[in-house]
């Protein structure tokens, strides 16, 4: 087997969709969306616990400050995105629908930053701190908290770091736009990862849809004096789901990650291309994780453009900044193929969106399903190598039996599967429920 | 703003139940052709009278049984005329009446419509039809190319044959889409090319007699061009809803439905078996596809081999 650090080749992977990229804003400079009036900023936005608020009512707080922190260990402290006064602290619902205290901030529009100084760091410990203190969390996905997964747990060895720049979901184009417009962040942040973990190699992968990204980030490498020659930039495939986690560790390693394991069972950590960036510039600055490059496109909206927004924003005031040129049908944080469809627009911008795509009518409305023709397409288009039809079957009938069997656990939902059902069965939906299910039984058994 | 909240994923291919069974009729078209110019204007009639009669039935069906109406789907259209395409041309239309029936009704709507008859419908019936009544079945029509007092006997059978080559053109007796072999091949490109099917199990399949017959010293060009077996391979062996659902599943499958043909043609009272295996596979596919899962991401025993 080819190492795909030597031969500049990634490996094959399984399944993979080629999907219409509709990259409109790829090529747009990003542009800063001016103060909001009031700011939302949830005390979670990780997996993991929640954050206490450390601040109360009527506080003034400065742009870079901490609100919200924990004692547990898998948390990520939260940051004040605007100067104001802290105007409530209440719960709220979320886009995804769950329910989290909320740190209401009324801006005074000045946006002044706190008296900030660059972390201390001299190990490895005084970096994950600042990893934590950074308020950094996965911004490509779940939102898991990054000091965490930077902890590679004892008796594991990682070998090699991994830069996710797939941005596999059509639309998307805000860690395209890091890379363009931040790329030198990006290297330093790898250059700090590498050098506090001593991790002998990273691979910085990129979809060879973004060959301007591919060539700025090997311009910068090339001019990065590194006598170890630890950096490589991939180019991969553009095919969905490229970008998720173990589909990208199979193509840039050849390796998989062994089921109910971590990255670091295989060796590697992942990291999402705007946290590097974004951990650069804490590291450079002491500026936490407070503000985000989102992608708004859809075709609801006028002037599709990256727009960087204080994280808190709401959602509706993003949407009339770009402006609108219908009213939209559907409102999803995210990409249309793993987006979250929101219930309301007044929800807040967190820290691990990096899309808000408005849909007319028309593109608002799903095939209604009809029976499965058995065609196998799903199974051919499985990144994880299961069997869709079997599990949404199963699911049904409500056969958890069926579910462990036939691996739900390992469906990371990305879609693929209803993308290509022609009978459009509701596949996805079908896993979601059958999950529940497994996690009912038990539940009931301990 | 009143909006619409639904599960991800948001985005649909264009793929849907209605076009596959769109193109599927593409490709029977060259078979449907070659039937009337090899058979005449009564074939073109027999297949149409076939589609009329499945899709009646489908919506008859589907409206006793007070469900939604499925006739746009496609697929009764499919079977009338995969059925009518396994009948001679002058086969009596009382007795497709009762083919139709049988395929549509019984094997494919009384076991819950597309997708949960375990046969294929058009083949059952072909096969209720070849017991209960095998004279007209097989029938006596005429091949317009052929000289007078030919008669339609299949080649297997011990009926005459000019050349192979006559076979492979579908200057030939017997049913009438099973002729043509130029109109078959033409079909399987078209569903090759939009990717309807993978070659797999028409290759397999054809594969498995020809080495078959090689090994048991039969004519090779005899076994593949005769028959049904193209026919077969191409537009029956590989529906969808009876056939496996993974490649190792499908190689298996195409094995059998081969091996099965070939043993049925030259070891059983028959002269044809092509339907008779094709439709024994369809039986053990449930338990292929159970036998057969695809590895899933992660379980494997030799996941450490890419380090370094």
């Amino acid at each position: 087997m080819k190492n795909p650090f030597e031969s500049g080749k990634p490996q094959k992977t399984r399944g993979g969709l080629h999907l219409p990229h509709r990259k409109n804003t790829a090529a747009v400079e990003s542009v800063i969306l001016p103060t909001p009036e009031k700011v939302y900023i949830p005390m979670q936005m990780h997996i993991g616990v929640p954050c206490t608020p450390t601040v109360s009512v009527g506080d003034y707080v400065r742009v870079g400050e901490k609100i919200g922190d924990s004692d547990a260990p898998v948390s990520a402290p939260v940051h004040a995105s605007v100067s104001g006064t802290v105007s409530g602290i209440y719960p709220m619902t979320l886009g995804g629908g769950t329910r989290a205290t909320v740190v209401e901030i009324t801006s005074d529009g000045k946006m002044e930053a706190a008296e900030l100084t660059p972390p201390t760091v001299t190990d490895r410990e005084s970096f994950l701190r600042a990893v934590r203190e950074s308020g950094l969390v996965g911004l490509g996905g779940a939102g898991f908290p990054v000091h965490v997964k930077l902890r590679v747990p004892a008796g594991k060895s990682v070998d090699t770091l991994l830069i996710n720049v797939a941005e596999c979901e059509p639309y998307l184009t805000s860690d395209h736009r890091t890379v363009l417009e931040d790329g030198w962040d990006v290297m330093s942040g790898v250059y700090a990862v590498l050098n506090y973990l001593d991790i002998p190699r990273v691979l910085i992968c990129v979809e060879d849809n973004k060959p301007d990204a591919i060539e700025a980030l090997q311009r910068i490498a090339d001019s990065s004096a590194d006598p170890l020659d630890r950096v490589r930039v991939l180019p991969l495939k553009a095919t969905y789901p490229q970008g998720a986690e173990k589909v990208l560790i199979k193509a840039a390693t050849g390796r998989e990650v062994p089921k109910g394991g971590l990255p670091a069972d295989a060796g590697c950590i992942v990291m999402n291309v705007t946290g590097v960036a974004r951990l650069a510039v804490y590291l450079k600055t002491g500026m936490p994780l407070v503000s985000k490059r989102v992608t708004v496109d859809g075709d609801a909206v006028a002037d599709p453009k990256n727009v960087i927004v204080p994280i808190g924003t709401p959602i509706s005031e993003l949407l009339s900044f770009v402006g609108l040129k219908e009213e939209p049908k559907k409102v999803l944080m995210g990409g249309p193929m793993m987006g979250i469809s929101l219930a309301s627009t007044d929800v807040p911008v967190v820290k691990n969106n990096n899309g808000i795509l408005a849909f007319s009518e028309k593109s608002s409305m799903l095939p209604s399903p009809s029976a499965c023709i058995r065609c196998g397409r799903c199974i051919m288009r499985c990144p994880m190598g299961l069997s869709p039809v079997t599990l949404a079957k199963a699911s049904e009938r409500g056969d958890t039996e069926a579910l462990a069997k036939n691996d739900l656990l390992s469906c990371m939902e990305c879609g693929s599967c209803a993308f290509v059902c022609p009978a459009h069965r509701p596949l996805v939906q079908n896993m979601r429920i059958g999950k529940g299910l497994l996690r009912e039984k038990s539940m009931k058994k301990g | 703003m009143k909006l619409t909240v639904s599960s991800s994923p948001h985005l649909r291919s264009e793929a849907s139940t209605a076009r596959i069974m769109g193109d599927v009729l593409i490709s029977l078209a060259p078979s449907v052709l070659a039937a009337t110019w090899f058979f005449g204007l009564r074939a073109f009639l027999v297949i149409l009278f076939s589609v009329a009669l499945c899709i009646g039935l489908e919506a008859l069906s589907r409206l006793v049984m007070k469900r939604d109406n499925t006739v746009f789907d496609g697929s009764a259209a499919v079977t009338g005329v995969l059925l009518a395409l396994t009948l001679p041309a002058d086969i009596p239309l009382h007795y497709v009446i009762v083919g139709c029936v049988t395929a549509i009704v019984v094997v494919k709507q009384m076991f819950g419509g597309l997708g949960c008859n375990f046969v294929n419908p058009a083949l059952t019936a072909r096969i209720v039809m070849l017991i209960s009544f095998p004279a007209a079945t097989v029938g006596q029509a005429h091949n317009l190319a052929l000289p007078d007092g030919v008669t339609g006997a299949t080649p297997l059978a011990g009926g005459e044959y000019a050349s192979l080559f006559d076979l492979f053109l579908g200057k030939v007796g017997g049913a009438m889409g099973e002729g043509c072999k130029i109109a078959i091949l033409l079909g399987l490109v078209y569903l090759l090319v939009r990717r309807i099917i993978t070659p797999v199990i028409p290759l397999v399949m054809v594969g498995t007699v020809a080495l078959f017959s090689l090994i048991v010293g039969e004519n090779v060009g005899l076994q593949v061009l005769s028959g049904g077996l193209l026919f077969g391979a191409v537009f029956m062996a590989t529906d969808y809803v009876t056939s496996p659902m993974t490649l190792k599943g499908q190689v298996l499958y195409a094995v059998g439905c081969g091996l099965f043909s070939v043993l049925i043609r030259l070891y059983a009272n028959l002269p044809e078996g092509v339907s008779y295996a094709i439709v024994l596979m369809n039986i053990a596919t449930p338990l292929i596809d159970r036998a057969f899962r695809p590895r899933p991401y992660g379980q494997t025993k030799k996941k450490k081999e890419g380090r370094g």
